[in-house]
């Protein structure tokens, strides 16, 4: 490994409460302006920036394992996919379902899939863990498209979206999209600040620790085959969760939400943003579907060129890979530290 | 099961498994003495297929001609790419690299898009390959394809001459085996990473060349190649040549025989036993040596 400087370890490193008071502003005005952004966003930009938010979390989830413990996966969209075909299959047919019991009943099953791969995976290091995740998750693809389970290949509806129900009234629906876009805010700002509290706790410590050296974490005492496992199922988790947001807003599951190539894209996602940091995840997501969405649409380009979206933007991760070596967040870094002498 | 159907279906294994072995033993050289996670190695195979689509109406019956220009011109292709694209980015951390050959994975798609268009093409087998060997019964085999068994027997036996026992091969075996004991032994590093590279992409862009006659030309054809090739690499030990071999026949028997036993769920079975394999041998199943 070339350098790893650790943002997210060394923030809690850094002496003085400037530094750490400079850690939460940026996110916590970000989430502010997230909050009063649905008065000036018209219908189409407000679901974009749920998208954003559903592969803020996803990633985010992702970045736990990649960024944190050093656990590259390429399977991580399993979780994802899991976590939706589990809202898509238990919730009932003809009433809405209860977004609480639903969001938990996805993140269990995702987190139990998580388990399972967890527990077999983490017996290999490196590139073959990076396999044996993809096979995992191709397993998990395959049992969701050749067999009848979820549909099949076309995959399948979600005939009533879920509901907040208290006391026999209802608080919020998800039909409604105003509704869906705070549960998304609510939710991504719940798992910023959860993963922000646990990478300043002494198991995110142990994580950020195995990832720099696990020989001497187990040297020191750790078992570090437990925390590898517990921050695996961890992340399984709450890609489960990005998993019961992404049915819940689209409607519809199918098993492309498990293919490989949305598990590479979430990973180039944190990869752009800049590895070792959450607000990385957060920036990479939204840089990652922004570019995208840029690059696709016919309006500000015009169709010959956003016909050709996959050209440009290839062209300009290339451009990035070139440039920002440490990713997106490397930018702004390099404005606010003073730079370390190498 | 009859015996020529059963003796069909081994051929179609044993020319799977060929072709992934071609295509993954680039991708695993690549891996073991640069340490790059190639994803754009599928776009490669692509490539191969593409090139024998467009030089084959020019070489009419001169196939092995067709065969040495195309990889010739995947060679160079392959020597620039490194040059351009990859050489400043040893220094850093694999996953840029990855990310850099995810984008040329667009990048590739998209040109492939605009250079020949999305339709799905066939190339023609050549005259002297075309017709089938009688099997028994009714059962007829495609000369063709067993053409491309040979052939491709052909490159893996080269192969292993050219790593074993020439030179070069050394060259070859040292950098992966120590990097920087290598350059001090006076070996250009740079210029072998730039070889190895365009070796790399020739053998990827030669088994399209050879699947193109005996599969069809489509766009998004290097993607279900790439995972395979994986899932070979990582059985087989990576960075291991002779492993690859195996496990890449390993993978067209597997995957052959799950499509006729059971058609419903055969998309799994690679996947099995790919997982199985690293439970019980996680380092793969050569974990050391070409």
């Amino acid at each position: 490994m070339h350098s790893p400087t650790l943002p997210a370890a060394s923030v809690a490193a850094v002496p003085g409460a400037r530094a750490r008071r400079a850690g939460w502003l940026a996110p916590a005005l970000a989430a502010l302006a997230l909050a009063f952004a649905p008065l000036v966003l018209g219908a189409y930009y407000q679901e974009l920036v749920v998208q954003i938010m559903i592969y803020a979390i996803f990633a985010l989830s992702l970045e736990l394992l990649a960024g944190t413990t050093g656990l590259v996966s390429l399977g991580h969209a399993a979780f994802f996919g899991i976590g939706a075909y589990a809202t898509a299959l238990l919730a009932p047919q003809y009433a809405p379902g209860s977004v609480a019991l639903l969001l938990v009943l996805a993140m269990l099953c995702a987190a139990a899939y998580a388990l399972l791969v967890g527990a077999l995976s983490l017996r290999t290091r490196d590139v073959y863990f990076i396999m044996v995740t993809l096979a995992f998750a191709q397993m998990a693809y395959f049992v969701f498209h050749d067999t009848a389970i979820g549909g099949g290949s076309d995959g399948m509806y979600l005939t009533m979206r879920p509901v907040v129900e208290l006391g026999g009234s209802v608080l919020a629906d998800l039909e409604r999209p105003r509704h869906r876009y705070f549960l998304a805010l609510g939710l991504l700002v719940l798992c910023y600040a959860f993963l922000a509290l646990v990478l300043r706790s002494r198991f995110g410590h142990a994580l950020a620790g195995i990832r720099i050296n696990e020989q001497r974490m187990r040297a020191a005492g750790y078992q570090t085959y437990r925390y590898k496992l517990a921050a695996f199922v961890l992340a399984g988790a709450l890609a489960g969760m990005a998993g019961f947001l992404s049915a819940a807003k689209n409607g519809v599951v199918n098993p492309e939400l498990l293919s490989w190539h949305e598990s590479g894209a979430v990973l180039m996602m944190i990869i752009l943003g800049g590895l070792g940091s959450l607000r990385g995840a957060v920036i990479g997501a939204a840089a990652f579907v922004l570019l995208k969405e840029f690059y696709s649409s016919e309006a500000l380009l015009g169709p010959a060129i956003a016909g050709r979206w996959q050209l440009t933007l290839g062209l300009t991760m290339i451009a990035f890979v070139a440039l920002l070596p440490k990713g997106l967040v490397g930018i702004g870094r390099r404005f606010t530290f003073p730079r370390k002498p190498s | 099961m009859d015996i020529s159907t059963f003796l069909v279906q081994c051929l179609n294994a044993v020319q799977y498994g060929l072709l992934l072995f071609l295509v993954a033993s680039g991708l695993t050289l690549i891996f073991g003495i640069m340490g790059v996670i190639n994803l754009a190695h599928g776009s490669f195979y692509m490539l191969g297929a593409y090139l024998a689509y467009v030089l084959a109406p020019h070489f009419g019956g001169y196939f092995l001609g067709m065969l040495l220009v195309g990889v010739l011109l995947s060679a160079i292709f392959g020597f620039i790419l490194e040059w351009v694209f990859f050489s400043f980015l040893y220094g850093r951390d694999h996953l840029q690299q990855v990310l850099m050959t995810y984008a040329l994975i667009l990048v590739f798609e998209e040109l492939r898009s605009i250079l020949v268009g999305n339709e799905v093409h066939g190339v023609a087998a050549p005259q002297w390959l075309a017709g089938g060997v009688s099997l028994g019964g009714l059962m007829t085999y495609p000369v063709y394809n067993l053409f491309a068994s040979g052939a491709c027997l052909l490159v893996a036996a080269g192969l292993y001459w050219l790593v074993n026992r020439t030179r070069v091969g050394m060259m070859i075996r040292a950098g992966a085996s120590n990097r920087d004991m290598a350059r001090g032994l006076g070996i250009d590093i740079r210029m072998l990473y730039r070889a190895v590279f365009a070796g790399g992409v020739a053998l990827a862009a030669l088994a399209g060349m050879i699947a193109a006659p005996a599969s069809s030309v489509y766009p998004g054809m290097g993607g279900g190649v790439l995972i395979m090739c994986f899932v070979v690499v990582v059985i087989g030990g990576i960075g291991s040549i002779s492993g690859a071999l195996i496990a890449a026949l390993l993978v067209g028997f597997v995957d052959t025989f799950g499509k006729v036993f059971f058609a419903q769920m055969s998309g799994i079975g690679v996947y099995v036993l790919m997982a199985v394999i690293l439970i019980w041998r996680p380092q793969g199943l050569r974990s050391r040596g070409f």
